[in-house]
């Protein structure tokens, strides 16, 4: 499983990579996509399924609608030229990548090993998820009962971006540009 | 943007029943499936999208269906909200699972779980005219327009 699971991780990382330096952006949306669909795969191989419907849905869909961008704008890249602005982005980044793999290591030594998700909040729910709510799909029970308020604030943020697409790509109000 | 040629109108025709069908199901059972309001929504907004793109946006009035999008998303969230803050109003706590307390039900029946299935089919809602309304706004735009 482990053997399997860095394989995909490998893919994925060169998809990421094919879709950044790829100078046609249909090529770099499909690119994306292999990120997309490999994360499924990972999903399907740890056993949730749960996420791994929703990440194929919604991988799909985000697909069609770049498609569906792309068609009505332009196929080229139109990045810019290689400058001193971008030496100090890159040095930036570094920096970045530095200092957070450093917390992270940090990090990383105090989280459970591998496979063994024993948190006691989430032990908690496993016992007495189907007595207290009634609901035989666990995450269902955690995300619409426990955490029902997290899910609200995620369905907050869905509502507030679409409200943000809706406004900035309006017919009305575009008479005087 | 014009529709597509009549191998795909026909196609479209004979998926869209099923692919609604198992959005359908996937929201309604999503206390006792893999699944929920999310990935549910998701399939019926993919239904309304693969109609668009298989008859065009004349056809399909999508100006018409991008308002009532827009509308039905706020009818979504407003459900959720008004379930949650139900459990206040009856003086105890913010998303109390008030059905449950007082008509337990069979676990792994339909009507089980109380508030559980009505916040899925309210995400299912909003999560299914969001994702309509952006791909509606996307295909409708025509770049360069000054009218």
């Amino acid at each position: 499983m482990l053997t399997a699971l860095i394989l995909l991780t490998v893919l994925m990382i060169l998809g990421a990579f094919i879709a950044l330096e790829s100078k046609d952006l249909l090529s770099g949306v499909i690119s994306l996509g292999i990120i997309g669909f490999a994360l499924t795969i990972i999903f399907l191989v740890l056993q949730a399924p749960d996420l791994a419907i929703v990440q194929i849905i919604i991988e799909t869909m985000t697909l069609v609608i770049l498609i569906a961008a792309i068609q009505k704008t332009t196929r080229e890249d139109t990045s810019d030229e290689f400058d001193a602005k971008k030496v100090m982005i890159w040095c930036a980044g570094l920096v970045f990548i530095i200092v957070f793999l450093l917390a992270a290591i940090k990090a990383f030594q105090h989280m459970p090993a591998f496979g063994e998700p024993t948190l006691r909040m989430a032990q908690y729910y496993i016992d007495n998820g189907l007595s207290l709510t009634g609901a035989s799909n666990l995450v269902a029970a955690i995300i619409l009962d426990f955490r029902a308020y997290d899910t609200l604030g995620e369905a907050t943020v869905l509502f507030t971006s679409v409200a943000g697409v809706v406004v900035v790509l309006r017919k009305m109000g575009r008479k005087r540009a | 943007m014009t529709g597509m040629t009549p191998i795909v109108k026909r196609i479209a025709q004979l998926m869209v029943p099923s692919i609604l069908l198992l959005g359908i199901y996937v929201i309604v059972h999503g206390h006792l499936t893999p699944g929920g309001g999310f990935a549910g929504g998701v399939l019926v907004a993919g239904c309304f999208a693969l109609l668009t793109l298989a008859y065009g946006t004349e056809e399909m009035k999508s100006e018409v269906f991008k308002w009532r999008a827009s509308l039905l998303e706020s009818v979504g969230i407003f459900i959720f909200w008004f379930l949650a803050v139900s459990g206040v109003v009856q003086g105890s706590y913010f998303c109390l699972n008030l059905i449950s307390k007082s008509n337990p039900g069979i676990p792994f029946n339909l009507f089980s779980a109380g508030n559980i299935p009505l916040y899925n089919i309210a995400i299912g809602i909003e999560v299914a005219a969001a994702l309509f309304a952006i791909f509606i706004t996307v295909v409708v735009l025509k770049v360069g327009e000054k009218s």
